[in-house]
């Protein structure tokens, strides 16, 4: 055992709230040796990340350490003065945090920011701190770093943006890294890329790094013990492997089974007590079609190129039946959602012909589109639940909403009951059809958004990213209700998602985007255990899986 | 650098794009100067006891007697030639009154402008960083304060304090002591005109004549701005970019002011351009208490005796400075913040 650099006791934080005081963190006791890595795992509100912020006292302005205390090199650094704590800040501990474009400041040269933080502990002229500031921007590998000491936060990708992060937070060769949520909102390869490279300088460096995510595989593939939280508290701690094959706490067992990996089914992801009274229905087999009717959906070498730049989606074809689910994969910039958004009508494609049951749509503008019979019949569920919902508008008028502008329905009690059964279907309680979206949770609202997709029974549902922003545990449940509704009303699915683990299971083909075209398409599990293209197979890769990674580990 | 390049272009597009607003003003006035009631011919004839033949022959003679539409020609032609008509108040050329009259209200305005800026955004800083606190309900009510006085009264009370009961200041009338001697006219400001005349007792004099009714119009607008920075202030505070200079351990003054200050003031930057303008126009109860020899009273005098000429002349100035304005503002945003180069 090491050295203990880090310690908790009985840590509790409490933040004050128009409502009173709200406990975040409840009695956490943790250790850390110098130079480990260690996962801290939870989802929204477990108090992860608010752990992380009491240990280096980032918190808000509402947020204390109401009990406990945290010893760093056995100093309790809750009792130290703010300004002893500046020269903890950056020198002694630093922290990489979750959205790094914002987490940077946007007016000022990377290069002058990352210089900042140097200077920030040592005196020095500023050329010398520019020259380590270079040095640093190296050691991140970023491209050019002459070039990029001079460029804004704007100029870079979300992955340069947080390579430059990570190169103010070891500047000063902090004994301590925190990471909260590093590679959240990035895409998988750049996720890989960016760990790599952190666990990589902490490694080199011999910083104790505390990884905070959600994301049980990430934590697994890097770090040798992962701790759990939920509301607060500490549930378990273990290594990864023994966490995965063994978990010991029902709050544990459920956040496994909910982590979608490369074998796991939609049945499984909640275990059969927490299913509920969301009996699944038994689908009749699928009627065979009548040769030579026309597929649901035929997109044919669509085109879109915005303003004069190089085409967002360009030559991309593809079919689709109906009650079948597609799903359409790529990283950021790789056409997924302007396709979808094609697709659903939201936008023009620049040239190209898209076919509904075999009647062109594709010349209709998107514009007047929702005077279309066919607006019925192509629905979309939104990414975000919390922006694609009116926050004036009730839970009952989203769902509501639809079938007056579409169906034709009036106000009055046939209305009611179509709403309320759509409110069923999705499992959402019919006590929470008359809260506004702020008042339900972030599962309650994705429930929304999908009742109001389905409120006039289309065939074809464009679900793009439906669950990224929630979490597993949600996503779980969310999952298995649209692939129930898919089966009861033999709905199509256009599954735009990044998460490779999550299409494999709702889709029964992938289509692989890159820049704007089609690199592989197929059947989804066979194309993603045996990829044909290096793209897919580069972003199969990326994936933070965690039976393989426990099983390199067990060897 | 490609930068102030793009912002230059930028701002020449802005520019040229006003031009037609600009037109618009022109014509919206001269047509509003012939809606209104009262008829200068009447009141410029030499008295009211004038005959009728008298008024005719006025009325004749400044051209009130052809139509409308032939009148609004002969104007823009005026206009497109840089004369703005003669005054009948003055009996000068517009131009030569305006050129005369703008930069007394520039200096003032100006001048009231650098003091609500530097009372104002320090007020807006000390107000975030403890919001709710002693200081914070301070500011907020010295600037409502501002606002809830007419400047027309905080003028009178700054001269009752200064003038009449500590005796500091110098009699509120005009830009400097009527037996004073004037510098050499170089740039109409006084204060300028003085230094490059090297004679520091008349700059003393000039400045004891500008800074009462200087204050008096920043009181007024010390509110606007001081909010403005305050709540700008409060969001950047709370950013995360903020959060990463504390977690790297930046010294507290340069967290506030090169992290938080520099970009909270983005926004104070485009109020203080909107702030400028209103000033300018509108600070004719400043100008009529002080005596302040300034283009906005000038206009209001005209207006009162339905003297065409200066009015128009006045709002097409107000016009084009508010276009300038403008165009200062944008290119001073697109300095500080690199981000709107692309946008």
């Amino acid at each position: 055992m090491t050295k203990s650099l880090l310690e908790m006791n009985d840590l509790h934080v409490t933040f004050s709230t128009r409502r009173g005081l709200v406990e975040a963190v409840r009695g956490v006791t943790l250790s850390l040796g110098e130079g480990e890595m260690l996962g801290l795992v939870g989802e929204s509100g477990s108090g992860k990340s608010v752990t992380g912020f009491a240990i280096t006292r980032l918190l808000d302005a509402a947020g204390r350490v109401a009990a406990g205390n945290i010893r760093f090199r056995g100093q309790d650094i809750t009792k130290i003065s703010a300004g002893d704590f500046r020269h903890l800040h950056g020198a002694a501990m630093a922290m990489i945090f979750q959205n790094p474009r914002a987490a940077l400041n946007p007016i000022r040269a990377v290069g002058d920011q990352i210089a900042d933080a140097i200077t920030a502990h040592k005196r020095m002229p500023r050329d010398e701190a520019r020259a380590q500031a270079l040095g640093l921007l190296r050691a991140v590998q970023i491209r050019d770093p002459e070039k990029r000491m001079a460029a804004y936060p704007h100029e870079l990708s979300g992955g340069m943006c947080q390579r430059v992060m990570i190169a103010m937070a070891i500047s000063c060769n902090p004994a301590l890294l925190i990471a909260d949520e590093p590679t959240t909102g990035l895409d998988v390869t750049t996720q890989k890329v960016v760990m790599d490279l952190l666990t990589g300088i902490a490694a080199e460096r011999g910083m104790a790094t505390i990884l905070i995510t959600h994301d049980l595989g990430l934590a697994a593939r890097y770090c040798r013990r992962v701790v759990v939280m939920e509301q607060g508290r500490l549930v378990e701690e273990a290594e990864p492997l023994r966490l995965f094959r063994a978990p010991k706490h029902a709050y544990t067992k459920r956040l496994v089974a909910a982590s979608p990996t490369a074998s796991s089914r939609i049945e499984d992801l909640v275990p059969e007590e927490d299913r509920g009274r969301e009996i699944s229905v038994l689908a009749a087999p699928r009627p065979a079609r009548a040769p030579g009717t026309p597929p649901l959906l035929e997109v044919q070498k669509i085109v879109k190129r915005f303003d004069q730049g190089a085409a967002a989606v360009a030559d991309c074809s593809m079919t689709s039946s109906a009650g079948e689910s597609v799903g359409l994969v790529g990283e950021s910039g790789s056409g997924k959602s302007t396709t979808s958004r094609i697709i659903c009508r939201l936008i023009d494609p620049s040239e190209g012909e898209i076919a509904f049951e075999g009647q062109s749509i594709g010349h209709i503008p998107a514009r007047d589109f929702h005077r279309s019979p066919f607006r019925k019949d192509i629905q979309i569920v939104f990414q975000d639940p919390n922006d694609s919902l009116n926050p004036r508008f009730t839970a009952f008028d989203c769902i509501a909403h639809p079938l007056l502008r579409l169906s034709g329905m009036r106000p009055g009690d046939v209305l009611r009951q179509r709403v309320e059964e759509c409110a069923q279907r999705v499992g959402l309680g019919l006590d929470l059809l008359t809260r506004f979206p702020h008042q339900l949770s972030g599962g309650q609202k994705a429930r929304v958004g999908i009742a109001r997709a389905i409120a006039c029974r289309p065939r074809l549902l464009v679900l793009d990213e439906p669950t990224a922003a929630l979490d597993v545990s949600v996503q779980a449940v969310v999952l298995q209700l649209l692939d129930r509704l898919r089966r009861e009303d033999d709905l199509a699915f256009l599954f735009v998602s990044h998460d490779l683990n999550v299409v494999r299971m709702m889709c029964d083909r992938t289509i692989v985007l890159q820049s704007g075209r089609i690199v592989e398409q197929g059947e989804s599990r066979a194309m993603f255990d045996n990829p044909k293209t290096a793209y897919t197979r580069e972003l199969v890769d990326a994936v933070p899986h965690i039976e393989p990674e426990l099983a390199a580990m067990a060897t | 650098m490609p930068a102030v390049g793009a912002t230059l272009t930028r701002a020449g597009k802005r520019f040229l794009s006003s031009l037609p607003a600009l037109f618009g003003v022109l014509v919206f006035t001269f047509l509003l100067m012939r809606v209104l009631p009262g008829d200068p011919a009447v009141f410029f004839a030499s008295g009211p006891n004038a005959g009728k033949e008298e008024i005719e022959v006025i009325r004749k003679q400044m051209g009130l007697n052809k139509p409308v539409p032939e009148q609004l020609m002969l104007y823009l032609y005026d206009v497109g030639r840089g004369n703005l008509g003669r005054s009948m108040m003055t009996g000068q050329m517009v131009t030569k009154d305006l050129r005369e009259r703008l930069p007394a209200s520039l200096e003032l305005t100006f001048t009231a402008l650098l003091i609500a800026l530097v009372t104002a955004v320090p007020l807006g800083v000390l107000a975030a960083l403890r919001p709710g606190s002693i200081i914070d309900h301070g500011v907020r009510f010295f600037c409502a304060l501002g606002v809830c006085v007419p400047t027309f009264v905080s003028g009178l009370l700054l001269i009752y304090v200064f003038y009449y009961l500590l005796g500091l200041a110098p009699d509120p009338t005009g830009r400097v002591d009527i037996f004073a001697s004037l510098p050499p006219r170089q740039t109409g400001f006084l204060l300028i005109d003085f230094l490059l005349a090297g004679d520091v007792d008349g700059w003393w004099a000039a400045f004891r004549q500008l800074i009462l009714p200087a204050l008096t119009m920043a009181l007024f607008v010390v509110a606007p701005l001081a909010r403005i920075t305050r709540a700008s202030m409060l969001v950047s505070l709370g950013s995360d970019f903020v959060r990463t200079a504390r977690s790297v351990g930046l010294p507290w003054w340069r967290i506030v002011v090169t992290y938080a200050l520099r970009n909270a003031i983005l926004p104070v930057i485009t109020i203080a351009g909107i702030v400028f303008s209103t000033m300018l126009g509108a600070n004719v109860l400043v100008e009529k208490v002080f005596s302040w020899p300034g283009v906005a009273s000038y206009a209001l005098d005209a207006l009162l005796s339905s003297d065409y000429a200066p009015v128009q002349g006045f709002v097409l100035l107000m016009a084009t400075v508010f276009v300038i304005v403008n165009l200062l503002v944008d290119i001073l945003y697109g300095i500080a913040d690199p981000r709107v180069t692309i946008g």
